[in-house]
This record gives structure tokens, C-alpha cells and sequence, in this order.
């Protein structure tokens, strides 16, 4: 094997582990997640595709962050490696509630899922096709005991009710539905177990525009109720600014910046972030669109660029940025970006988050 | 849903008239004519008449005078009318010989056909789940195998180390033998015996042959099991069961099994038939006297009401048993129920 190649295959996992803060629900730590390409007579591992690569932000109780980014970015992977279901981590830490996520055990993770929940992309293909409305949301809920036996049916009716699904819906199967209901069902499935931490991964991107609305308006309203704490994926620009307090801005597995979602869309630092929004479309005629179009398609994060994965792609591009890769700092208090450009700006003194 | 079945049974019909004629035209034109071959030895008798007015005159007899429609419209009256006729072959009644030897070939299908489900099923499961192992290897390799292993070279093979290789003490006399029979369905001395060992001599003679049926047909089922089950684990309603954090056991049992249950109740559903269609080379190579072997005895010389009578039986069963897996199908998907 040649040097380059066992260079391809080598991870490279330091990072400074973090501390537990208590006002953080989730903290997620250089965060990696590579799938093995195999190749060859014996399907010998023959490098990765690296689908996240390194995302490191902390995630307060009780607020909404948006992970926004081109599709394959990764931020779906993210997504689910955060929550444990697509097998093991590569590298990097996740600390749930102060726990890392990865050395619970299998009986500690079963129940631990009851406190973080996914709502899938697909309201469909996540339902299973054999069982009936009820026992899909209810399952969990009998598993884990989460109500007494005696409380159970009233207790899921109350779930679906919340959700805007009648009763009568129990004994349906999920064919049955429109895909509003079934994104209800998903989203009822996932709280029934009360959880305190929601994935929503692309939640309304199977809908359409009125019924977008509506479900927004009950993760919403569902937040308030329940203090929910949300990390929404999506690629739709706007419902992440509708709904979040902070927004992730991801590119080809890293995350390029993060703040405030006031900060992010008034105030855009890194290149990609500013080509990003000036993709979003203004209601009105005559207003002048500064559209910063990307030329070329996203490269393949198997063999990403070297230095700055978005180098061959940036408008701002200089000879440093294929060579080394940018920092991860802290630009103004709160507000991270990775990016060359702003290697002079000291990094914000007052981590005041 | 009655409307529907009543509909299928229709069709049903139609398809079995088709494949009837079918079959019918063929064994017309089949070169073993059993008309043929004892007309040639009548007219080689000494003093006997030609060929030409013998053939002439069996074949009025038997009915073979008129073409090909007319004696497929007749046959067709008659096997409606419960009119089956008598073999040529066997000499007797076509039902009260195929009554005689399915039986043999049903519950020998039967057994294999419950073993082949106990052993494939949970092997296509564990391959599927423990996907790229060792284990999942050594059971595809070994199900590729069994596929590709020629029934008559694996009965010999058995043979070889089970009857000659392998030798017992015979419990009665206490001289050496093979620890299963090379071939047969009883022992010698079968009539003495009582009801109890009668059972057991029985059993015994057909360890192998069943052996050899479920061996020969588990690698398809187990195959088919994987595959099918490989692809609901994948399916993104398997990682919501995940997310629920329910255990792996039920994950695989009560989510992905009973989704892998569709496709499965087709393949069995369409293998009832075959419960009754016997198995030609087992049965040739054991000596038993089985539907198998007497049809195939019976086709070869051109026996045409015993084989109509047959392949009539096994196209009817085949119909029904596509019916039954459609309506199993609504049982086990609710996503068919009303269609």
C-alpha cells in the first residue's frame, strides 16, 4: 500500500475533550463520522467518505438550533450520529445531559432514547407499513413505561391530540394518511415518550407549503408546551429563520459557522454562509438580488480539498486557504466561523454564551 | 373481497382451460405413443394383422381417431362430469391408482416442506442480521451449495457413508447393517410386526429420502429469506424502531420479520403444489412408489388419461394456491385489505 493511501486511511481523533456545562443539553465535541468505501478482492477498507468531519457547538436546554447546508452535506449524518443510529462514532465526543452518548451501554442507551427522539425526512418510509397508528406511537410508551397501564390509552390520546390526530386515527394504518398526518404521527411517536431533545431532520421538506405551516406551528407550539430543546436540519433557508435561535452553517462535513440566528442571516461571515443566503428569494420586484452563485457541484467528501474544504468554490479564495486548514474560532462572542479570512480578528476574549 | 375472489376464480377457469389444451396438444404429439407401441406388438404376433389396422383400430378404441380439439372438448366433458377414466399404463381407474401413491408423496412433502421452514427461515434471518459475517458467509456458502448439489449425485453421496459406511447391529438378528435402508419403504419383515415398530420401520426408511428433499430445498428459502430480510432492515421504519429504543430482539422480530412475512407467504403459498407433484429423482432413487415416480412412468409411455389427470391436478392446484397466497397476502399486509 502506498504512503498516500495509508495517509487516506489513517482518522485522525485528538481533540481537547470538554467539560460538562449544565445549561447545555447537548454538547457536541469534533464530532466524526466516516463510512468505510471497500473496495478490492476482500473488500479491504480503501478509504472514507468522511460525512462529518469534525463539528464541534454546544446546544442550550430549551432552544432551537438550525443546521442549514447543500444537500449531502452531512447534516443528516450529524443528525443521526448525535442520537446513536448509525452505529459508532469515528472520533470526537457527545455529551447528553453531561453523559457521553457512546459509552452508555445497550439497556442505559434504550432508555436514554426516551429522552432524545428523532423525527425522520421521510414521514412514510419511517412508519412501518404492519402496524396500526396507535401501536406505533404507543410501543415506546408501553417499553419504556413511561405511563402506568391504567393511564396508557387515555395518555396516547392525549399525544395524538396534541399532535391533531383524532382518536379513530389509533386502528389506521399509516397508508391511510395524508402526508401532513403522517408527519403528525412522526412527530407524535417522537414525543410520546417525553422527550427533552428532538432531532427534526428535515421535517416539512416531504410537504407542502401550507401544511409546512402548520407543522412548524406545532413544533412550535409543542416546544413551548413541553420545553423541548430542537435541532432542526434543513435546507429551507427560511423555516430555519422562522424557528431557530442559533443556526449551524455546514459545508462537506464541517461546520463553517455558527451564532446567533441574528447574527448568522444579518451578518454572515464565512463566503459560503453569504452565498448560501443570497440564494433566498426577496417578495419584492425591485429589490437587487446580489446572487452569489457557486460554481461547480459540491466536492466529494471521500476525497475532500485540502486546507479549506471550500477553497474551490470561494470567491474570496487565497493561496493560504488550500493549504491550511482554517481555524474554528470564536469571532465575536458567540458567533464561530472557520475561515481564513479572519485569522487577523483576535478571537472574542468573553466567551459570554 | 368476495367480489374479488369470485372474480379470480374465474379467471381461474379460463387459465385452466388454456393450460389444459396445452398440455393436452403436447401429449398428442408426444413420439411415445402407448397406441403405437402395442399396436407394433400385436401385428409382430404370428398371424396377425398389419400394424396399419391394428393402430386403426386401437386407436378408435382409445379415442385417438379424433384431432386434437374434438378429443380435448370430450376429455374436458368427461373430467368435469368426474369421469376420469382408466390408466392404460396401470390398467386400472386413473383416481384409484393416483389415490394409491400421493399419499406417500404428500406426507413426505408435508415434512419437508414444515422442516425446510423450521431450518430456512431463522438461517435467512441470522445471515441477514449478522450481514458480511462469518456466520452469514458459511450459511450463504453452504446454501449456494445445496442449490447447486445434484439431487441424484447427493442421494448417492448419502447413501455411500449412511448405508455402507455407517454400520449398526441389526436389533433382531445382530448382524451388521447400514444405519438407514439403501432403498424401499418397509422392511422384510414389515407384516409381522406391531403398529408401533410398523411406524418406526416406516420412519426409518424415510430419514434419508427426506433428508435429501429438505437439504436440496432449504438453500432457495433461506436465500429468499435473506434477501428479503436484508431489505426491510434497511428500511427507515428499522431505524425508527431504533429510535424508540426498543430492544434489538424486537426490533428484528416484531418489526422486520413481520414485514419480511409478505414476500415469504407468496413463495410458500406458491410451493403448495408442489406438496402433491412428488419428487421425481428421490423417489426413482429410494424406490418409492410415489406420485413422482408413477407419473413420470406414466408419461414416458404415453399414458394420456392417467397424465391429463396429473398435470389437470396440479394446474388446479396451482391456481388455488395462488389464490390462497393472494388472500394470505391481505392477511399479513394491511395495505391490501381493501384493494
Amino acid at each position: 500500500m502506498s504512503k498516500e493511501k495509508a495517509q487516506n486511511l489513517r482518522i485522525d481523533n485528538t481533540f481537547d475533550p470538554v467539560t460538562y456545562d449544565p445549561q447545555y443539553i447537548l454538547m457536541v465535541n469534533n464530532l466524526k463520522k466516516y463510512f468505510p468505501i471497500k473496495g478490492g478482492m476482500i473488500s479491504r477498507t480503501v478509504g472514507y467518505v468522511k460525512a462529518v468531519d469534525g463539528v464541534t457547538f454546544n446546544l442550550k436546554r430549551g432552544t432551537t438550533m438550525g443546521l442549514v447546508g447543500e444537500s449531502g452535506c452531512g447534516k443528516t449524518t450529524c443528525g443521526r450520529t448525535i442520537l446513536r443510529l448509525s452505529g459508532d462514532k469515528t472520533g470526537g465526543q457527545v455529551l447528553f445531559n453531561g453523559k457521553e452518548v457512546y459509552d452508555l451501554s445497550d439497556r442505559e442507551m434504550r432508555s436514554m432514547r426516551t429522552k432524545m427522539q428523532i423525527i425522520f425526512q421521510d414521514p412514510f418510509s419511517s412508519l412501518s407499513p404492519r402496524l396500526p397508528v396507535g401501536e406505533i406511537i404507543g410501543e415506546a410508551v408501553r417499553e419504556h413505561n413511561v405511563v402506568s397501564r391504567a393511564e396508557f390509552d387515555d395518555y396516547i390520546d392525549g399525544v395524538m391530540d396534541n399532535c391533531g390526530l383524532q382518536p379513530f386515527h389509533k386502528d389506521r394504518y399509516p397508508h391511510e394518511f395524508s402526508g401532513g398526518q403522517r408527519q403528525r404521527i412522526c412527530i407524535a411517536r417522537a414525543l410520546a415518550v417525553n422527550p427533552e431533545f428532538v432531532v427534526c431532520d428535515e421535517p416539512v421538506s416531504a410537504l407542502d407549503v401550507s401544511i409546512q405551516a402548520q407543522i412548524i406551528n406545532l413544533l412550535e407550539d409543542l416546544q413551548e408546551k413541553y420545553k423541548l430543546t430542537y435541532l432542526f436540519i434543513s435546507h429551507d433557508l427560511s423555516v430555519v429563520e422562522h424557528i431557530s435561535d442559533t443556526v449551524g452553517v455546514m459545508y462537506l462535513g464541517n461546520l463553517v459557522e455558527y451564532g446567533t440566528t441574528k447574527d448568522i442571516f444579518g451578518e454572515p461571515l464565512h463566503p459560503y454562509t453569504k452565498a448560501l443566503f443570497s440564494a433566498i428569494p426577496v417578495p419584492d420586484p425591485d429589490a437587487k438580488m446580489k446572487r452569489i452563485v457557486l460554481e461547480g457541484s459540491i466536492p466529494s467528501p471521500a476525497n475532500p480539498p485540502s486546507g479549506c474544504k471550500f477553497h474551490t468554490r470561494c470567491a474570496n479564495c487565497m493561496k493560504i486557504c488550500s493549504e491550511v486548514t482554517p481555524e474554528w474560532k470564536e469571532i465575536r462572542p458567540g458567533h464561530f466561523c472557520a475561515c481564513h479570512l479572519y485569522d487577523d480578528v483576535k478571537p472574542a476574549e468573553t466567551a459570554a454564551e | 373481497m368476495r367480489k374479488y375472489i369470485i372474480k379470480r376464480l374465474l379467471l381461474a377457469v379460463i387459465i385452466f382451460f388454456f393450460v389444459m389444451l396445452i398440455i393436452y396438444t403436447v401429449l398428442r404429439c408426444l413420439p411415445s405413443s402407448y397406441v403405437e407401441t402395442i399396436a407394433r406388438e400385436k401385428s409382430q404376433q404370428p398371424g396377425s394383422k398389419s400394424y396399419q389396422e391394428w393402430l386403426d383400430q386401437l386407436n378408435a378404441m382409445y379415442g385417438l381417431d379424433k384431432g386434437i380439439i374434438p378429443g380435448y372438448i370430450g376429455w374436458l366433458g368427461e373430467f368435469f362430469t368426474g369421469h376420469f377414466g382408466d390408466s392404460w399404463k396401470y390398467t386400472v381407474p386413473v383416481i384409484d391408482k393416483f389415490n394409491e401413491v400421493v399419499w406417500l408423496s404428500f406426507e413426505m412433502g408435508v415434512i419437508t416442506m414444515i422442516l425446510e421452514l423450521i431450518i430456512a427461515i431463522p438461517l435467512g434471518i441470522i445471515a441477514a442480521t449478522k450481514q458480511y459475517s462469518k456466520t452469514d458467509y458459511t450459511i450463504s456458502i453452504l446454501a449456494l451449495a445445496f442449490i447447486s448439489l445434484p439431487t441424484f449425485f447427493f442421494i448417492a453421496l448419502l447413501k455411500l457413508v449412511f448405508c455402507i459406511k455407517i454400520q449398526i447391529p441389526d436389533p433382531a438378528t445382530g448382524s451388521m447393517m447400514g444405519l438407514f435402508p439403501l432403498t424401499g419403504l418397509f422392511s422384510r419383515t414389515y407384516n409381522q410386526m406391531t403398529p408401533v415398530q410398523q411406524f418406526f420401520d416406516r420412519a426409518w426408511h424415510l430419514v434419508l429420502p427426506i433428508t435429501t428433499l429438505v437439504i436440496i430445498s432449504i438453500g432457495g428459502l433461506m436465500r429468499y429469506t435473506r434477501t428479503n430480510m436484508l431489505e426491510v432492515l434497511n428500511a427507515d421504519y428499522i431505524r425508527t424502531a431504533r429510535a424508540k429504543g426498543l430492544s434489538e430482539k424486537k426490533v428484528i422480530y416484531h418489526h422486520a420479520f413481520r414485514n419480511t412475512l409478505i414476500p415469504l407467504v407468496t413463495i410458500v403459498g406458491g410451493s403448495l403444489p408442489g406438496l402433491f407433484s412428488g419428487a421425481l429423482f428421490t423417489e426413482t432413487m429410494f424406490s418409492l412408489p410415489g406420485i413422482g415416480y408413477i407419473s413420470y412412468n406414466a408419461m414416458i409411455s404415453g399414458d394420456i388419461p392417467f397424465s391429463m389427470f396429473y398435470l389437470a391436478f396440479l394446474a388446479i392446484l396451482t391456481l388455488l394456491g395462488n389464490l390462497i397466497a393472494d388472500i394470505l397476502y391481505a392477511v399479513v399486509d394491511p395495505r391490501v385489505r381493501l384493494a
